[in-house]
């Protein structure tokens, strides 16, 4: 490594590899790397890795391709960055829609409604207000033309789900009720040459909880699939908080692919991520999955899960017990829903769903547009602390 | 402080913090020395258990300024992290001032919303602190369990270290405090937060790092035993657990063998003490399994003589 002037532009050069590899550096940590490389000086190679290690990089997972770099790059013969971006790996950063693209799509959709649950709402009122044709409502998703299908997504698109908010520790004005609110009160009294004429009260204010899917995509569940994508993507758009998985024989998350507004693209994403569409299932080992790597990311205690499966598992019922209990342990409410439950006599009786059901707290049937406005309502009504309903146990 | 109080160079740092009794590789005692003499906050990220919060503590005692520690949490306001007035007592200063007849009340405002009245919370404090001349070390610990809200303003206020309290006017940090934020990377924190720190992260300690720490912190532990220990526990660690055992719990684990008086590692002894390790049914009842037990045990054996 040479000294002197040099080093300046050897460090922006380097600054723009890493760029070209996705990293994403500003012009002030270029400044920074240059003041943290004269600190810590050039003697030592490991010490000005170090340095530019702690200013250029961000998440732990762009370490590999920092170091790859940095190893091209600082070799006595330094490669002109042209030559150099040519021998670059790709970068790990996963693709984004072009810049400018979702705007595209929300000017394209800009009528998608948002949920919007009132915080001070003493009732949450289910709002399904489309006077959906009875047959369409009661029809098994299964057997719809394309016609009626097109009416379901389009149904989808005006539903909103309203989960019930939770308590938080922060807290909104209260009219009469609840604890005094001395900070309120204090400045109400020194508009009356401090007077306190009546006491301010407070709330706790009120978020909503975090929703987690969990979607079965195996062969068996290949006729509800679409729409449930569908489903999936009107929920996404119309809460704050929801992080969407799809399963069959592995587990992989499309919250990302989902957020995209329109639900064409949304799906068509999710599509290229997803791998092993109409294979097998393997609930257990999913769920293990889920457990280990994402439970405590995306979930929190305070969160509902909601799996979608119909329970037909090929793998070992004992793992599938013991993670759905780790999972029951780990939220506020398990919720099965299962399209055979349309059956009338559909009994859980596959070794998976018997694994399953003990950790359930509601057991509910997903075929048609009126199983879907059930779900609603049990969403809504959640905070009641109702005991499970289990429908056709 | 001055930049004089801080290490001088890399070596430094390390043997300040060796002398604090905290094993640092080189690595991390160069993001630190950037970090002091940068000014900047620095972000330490990695799983729970690897010594994130211990490296705040040790700088605190090896610059010998206090710490403030900040410990995040869903739903942390301004109110519980910078400052509130106390409004009890502004409510009995005013009546004391009716009841003794004299109502001055432009006095009585000036009166009610001065220093005396405000309580600080930890980042009011770490300004004020800085202001007397002594910066102290603030520790925004388990950033990633507040939500976005409240990374916005810790944005803003990381840029330029000032607070305004409309009653008072601005609290200015003369030095910015040394600050170490840390992160279980439960959630990921906004890039634009990151951009202002160094990041560095915070792997398991090596074989001869984490046996490096045990013979600091438990002197007491037979030097065989103790190499038994991390051999064990770094094996474990390789195992498929839902909870791999930090360092913390090594340290635990090698308390309770030292205050039960053993001097090797066997199935039984393994057997009694494993709460102090493991923390979670199935992880236990994984490494209780023979076959694992055997094969840890093996590890621990092989390696630790």
């Amino acid at each position: 490594m040479r000294t002197g002037g040099d080093i300046a532009a050897r460090i922006v050069a380097f600054a723009q590899a890493l760029r070209r590899a996705g990293l994403v550096i500003g012009t002030d940590q270029v400044l920074d790397a240059l003041q943290a490389v004269a600190l810590v000086g050039v003697a030592r190679r490991e010490d000005v890795r170090q340095a530019l290690f702690s200013v250029f990089v961000r998440r732990q997972s762009e370490a590999a391709l920092f170091d790859q770099l940095f190893r091209l790059f600082w070799q006595g013969r330094s490669p002109i960055p042209e030559e150099l971006a040519a021998l670059l790996p790709r970068s790990p950063v996963p693709p984004t829609p072009p810049p400018g693209m979702a705007r595209a799509l929300e000017a394209l959709h800009p009528e998608r409604p948002r949920a919007e649950v009132s915080e001070a709402a003493e009732e949450v009122e289910l709002v399904l207000t489309y006077s959906a044709d009875e047959v369409l409502r009661h029809k098994d998703f299964a057997q719809m033309t394309a016609e009626e299908e097109a009416a379901v997504r389009a149904f989808l698109r005006t539903l909103r789900w309203p989960l019930p908010p939770r308590r938080t520790r922060r807290w909104q004005s209260g009219a009469r009720r609840g604890r005094p609110d001395l900070r309120r009160t204090l400045r109400r009294a020194l508009r009356h040459q401090g007077e306190v004429l009546r006491l301010a009260m407070r709330l706790p204010r009120s978020k909503p909880r975090p929703l987690v899917v969990l979607c079965d995509i195996s062969g068996s569940m290949e006729r509800y699939s679409r729409l449930l994508l569908h489903f999936l993507h009107a929920i996404t758009g119309g809460l704050r908080r929801v992080e969407s998985f799809v399963f069959g024989t592995r587990l992989t998350r499309i919250t990302r692919q989902l957020r995209l507004r329109d639900v064409d693209v949304a799906l068509a994403e999710v599509g290229r991520t997803v791998q092993d569409w109409s294979g097998g299932t393997r609930i257990g080992e999913t769920l293990r999955t889920f457990n280990y790597r994402w439970l405590r990311r995306v979930l929190p205690a305070s969160g509902v899960v909601l799996i979608i499966s119909d329970g037909l598992d090929r793998g070992d019922p004992e793992l599938l017990a013991r993670e759905m209990a780790r999972l029951s342990r780990s939220c506020y409410r398990l919720i099965w829903l299962n399209p055979l439950l349309r059956y009338e006599h559909y009994r859980p009786l596959t070794r998976g769903m018997r694994a399953a059901l003990p950790y359930i707290d509601h057991f509910l049937p997903v075929h048609n547009l009126a199983s879907l406005e059930q779900l609603g309502r049990l969403l809504a009504s959640l905070d009641r602390r109702t005991p499970g309903t289990v429908v056709a146990e | 402080m001055s930049d004089g109080m801080f290490p001088e160079s890399i070596e430094a740092v390390q043997q300040a913090l060796a002398a604090h009794d905290y094993v640092a590789e080189r690595s991390l005692a160069t993001t630190i020395f950037l970090a002091l003499r940068m000014r900047r906050p620095l972000f330490l990220e990695g799983e729970p258990g690897v010594g994130k919060t211990e490296v705040a503590k040790v700088l605190a005692r090896m610059l010998r300024v206090p710490l403030i520690r900040l410990q995040c949490y869903e739903g942390l306001d301004v109110h519980t992290a910078v400052y509130e007035w106390n409004y009890a007592r502004q409510l009995l200063e005013i009546r004391l001032a009716e009841a003794s007849g004299q109502v001055d009340r432009n006095r009585l405002l000036a009166e009610i919303f001065s220093p005396d009245f405000l309580i600080a919370r930890p980042l009011l404090q770490a300004v004020q602190q800085s202001r007397d001349g002594q910066a102290p070390v603030l520790l925004i610990d388990e950033l990633d369990r507040s939500d976005e809200e409240f990374e916005a303003f810790l944005l803003e206020l990381l840029s330029d270290f000032q607070i305004s309290i409309p009653e008072l006017g601005t609290v200015r940090a003369e030095v910015p405090p040394v600050v170490v934020i840390t992160s279980n990377r439960t959630r990921e924190i906004h890039d634009a937060l990151k951009r202002r720190c160094l990041y560095y992260w915070v792997e398991y300690p090596s074989f001869e790092k984490e046996l490096a720490i045990v013979r600091r912190r438990v002197p007491g532990l037979a030097e065989q035993l103790a190499r038994q220990v991390v051999a064990f526990v770094q094996a474990l660690r390789q195992e498929d657990l839902y909870k791999p055992p930090g360092v913390a719990e090594t340290l635990d684990w090698a308390e309770a063998l030292l205050a039960l008086d053993r001097s090797e590692l066997d199935a039984a002894t393994v057997s009694e003490t494993l709460g102090a390790l493991l923390k979670y049914r199935d992880d236990v009842e994984l490494v209780q399994r023979p076959e694992v037990q055997t094969r840890l045990l093996e590890t621990a054996r092989t390696r630790g003589t």
